[in-house]
């Protein structure tokens, strides 16, 4: 596997995630690329492709699955880019949203649902392997993210976890935490509002 | 109404179903509180891959930037959306279009303007005061989701990562009408997730149900159904 690969959008150390500086450098290259720049779009690419590719694999497990996915979002990133607005949030959460949306979509389908029991199975594998290369790359925003989830009680970690990163519906996530149906969704809201606050996102 | 609020978070995770999905977003159209949480806890999460990076092989850089090659960036979004009103006239009209598609025989041919309509029809259905919805777990894994409004006199069918039907064979749709009758109400001949507007009226139906029935379909049904609801008084 692909060792330690830092993503350039890095903060220093307190600056608002989705402040200026390297967030708005991420709105020029959306808006140049909305204007058939193809240089721009390659280094918007290069610049967030890591994060994005981790999150989707992290859905879907499947790699050759995962890279179609990555591929995907990143034609539809260049196709949506004039639709990007950046009063509504950084560059950043708008990708991340239509590769997660685009990954739940995927893991969802008729084809993927067939093949969940056996991801299912190799979970516990899939996780020590993630865990590994989380330390291996130790950047300061994971070490950031990492402290601000031990911040959320276990009950709203583990709903949140199961919702973005395993895809599942909340009424799922009630199922899978034998929890009383409607409690998950709670769970999920108030862990995000916690997870907000801790990073000192802009509201 | 505070209810709903409560789905943000959810929402923001794309951890709803498509019928919480589609009522959570109308919602989001009328309430700047929503949107503006849902945007500020989309920022949050979309922090959460920072504990797993990982980039994909070359091979999906050298694809991508071959593909955009040959692909136009869409135009900017046009700052105006149509007025309420206007959508509400123009969903009549398609409800009535549909009507006559389905009226004007076995329709089984697709026209495209056909598929068109269907689609804003579900998302009227969808969206009205009066629907009613039942949710069900299949046996064989994945959801359905009826959803009734007496108002436009549609019902529709919301399917979740359900299987195909087997080989020769298809899903059809039934709706019941107060004297328990069922009548034909259209086929989904594949599994997954489709929203599907079941023919017929549906104003005055007191439930709908699906079975597998032989491929073309059957006048009455042959199977007992794999997920039959009751929509209560209309």
């Amino acid at each position: 596997m692909t060792g330690p690969h830092p993503v350039p959008p890095e903060h220093p150390e307190g600056a608002p995630p989705s402040g200026a500086g390297p967030g708005e450098e991420l709105v020029v290259l959306l808006q140049r690329t909305a204007r058939g720049d193809q240089d721009a779009f390659t280094r918007l690419y290069d610049a967030t492709t890591a994060r994005l590719h981790g999150l989707v694999l992290r859905v879907l497990r499947d790699p050759a699955q995962a890279e179609e996915v990555t591929q995907e979002v990143y034609v539809e990133i260049w196709r949506q880019s004039a639709r990007y607005d950046a009063s509504a949030g950084s560059p950043l959460a708008w990708m991340m949203t239509l590769a997660h949306r685009r990954a739940v979509d995927r893991v969802r389908s008729a084809e993927a649902s067939s093949q969940r029991e056996t991801r299912y199975e190799q979970r516990n594998r899939t996780t020590e392997h993630d865990q590994t290369a989380e330390t291996a790359t130790g950047n300061l925003e994971a070490q950031r993210v990492r402290a601000a989830m031990a911040g959320l009680t276990e009950a709203q970690r583990s709903a949140l976890e199961l919702a973005y990163f395993g895809g599942y519906t909340h009424t799922e996530v009630a199922q899978l935490l034998e929890l009383p149906l409607g409690t998950a969704k709670t769970r999920i809201r108030d862990g995000l509002i916690r997870l907000r606050d801790a990073l000192g996102v802009d509201q | 109404v505070n209810e709903i609020h409560a789905l943000s978070g959810a929402y923001a995770v794309d951890a709803l179903d498509p019928l919480e999905r589609k009522r959570f977003e109308s919602h989001l159209a009328e309430c700047a509180d929503c949107r503006a949480e849902v945007a500020s806890l989309r920022e949050a999460a979309a922090l959460l891959p920072a504990i797993s990076d990982r980039a994909p092989s070359d091979a999906v850089r050298d694809r991508v930037l071959a593909e955009i090659a040959t692909v136009r960036p869409l135009p900017p979004l046009a700052p105006a959306e149509e007025a309420p009103a206007r959508r509400r006239g123009l969903a009549r009209f398609l409800v009535a279009a549909a009507l006559i598609v389905l009226l004007a025989g076995t329709a089984v041919a697709v026209h495209p303007w056909q598929h068109e309509a269907s689609t804003s029809v579900a998302k009227q259905v969808l969206a009205a005061s009066d629907a009613v919805s039942r949710e069900v777990a299949l046996k064989g894994g994945g959801s359905v989701t009826l959803v009734r409004s007496h108002e436009l006199g549609k019902a529709v069918l919301l399917t979740h990562g359900i299987a195909a039907p087997p080989s020769g064979r298809t899903y059809q749709l039934w709706l019941q009408d107060p004297q328990g009758h069922m009548s034909p109400a259209g086929l989904v001949d594949g599994g997954g997730t489709r929203t599907v507007v079941l023919s017929g009226d549906a104003a005055d139906a007191t439930g709908a149900g699906i079975t597998v029935e032989p491929a073309g379909g059957s006048p009455q049904p042959t199977t007992p159904p794999i997920a039959l609801v009751g929509f209560g008084r209309a």
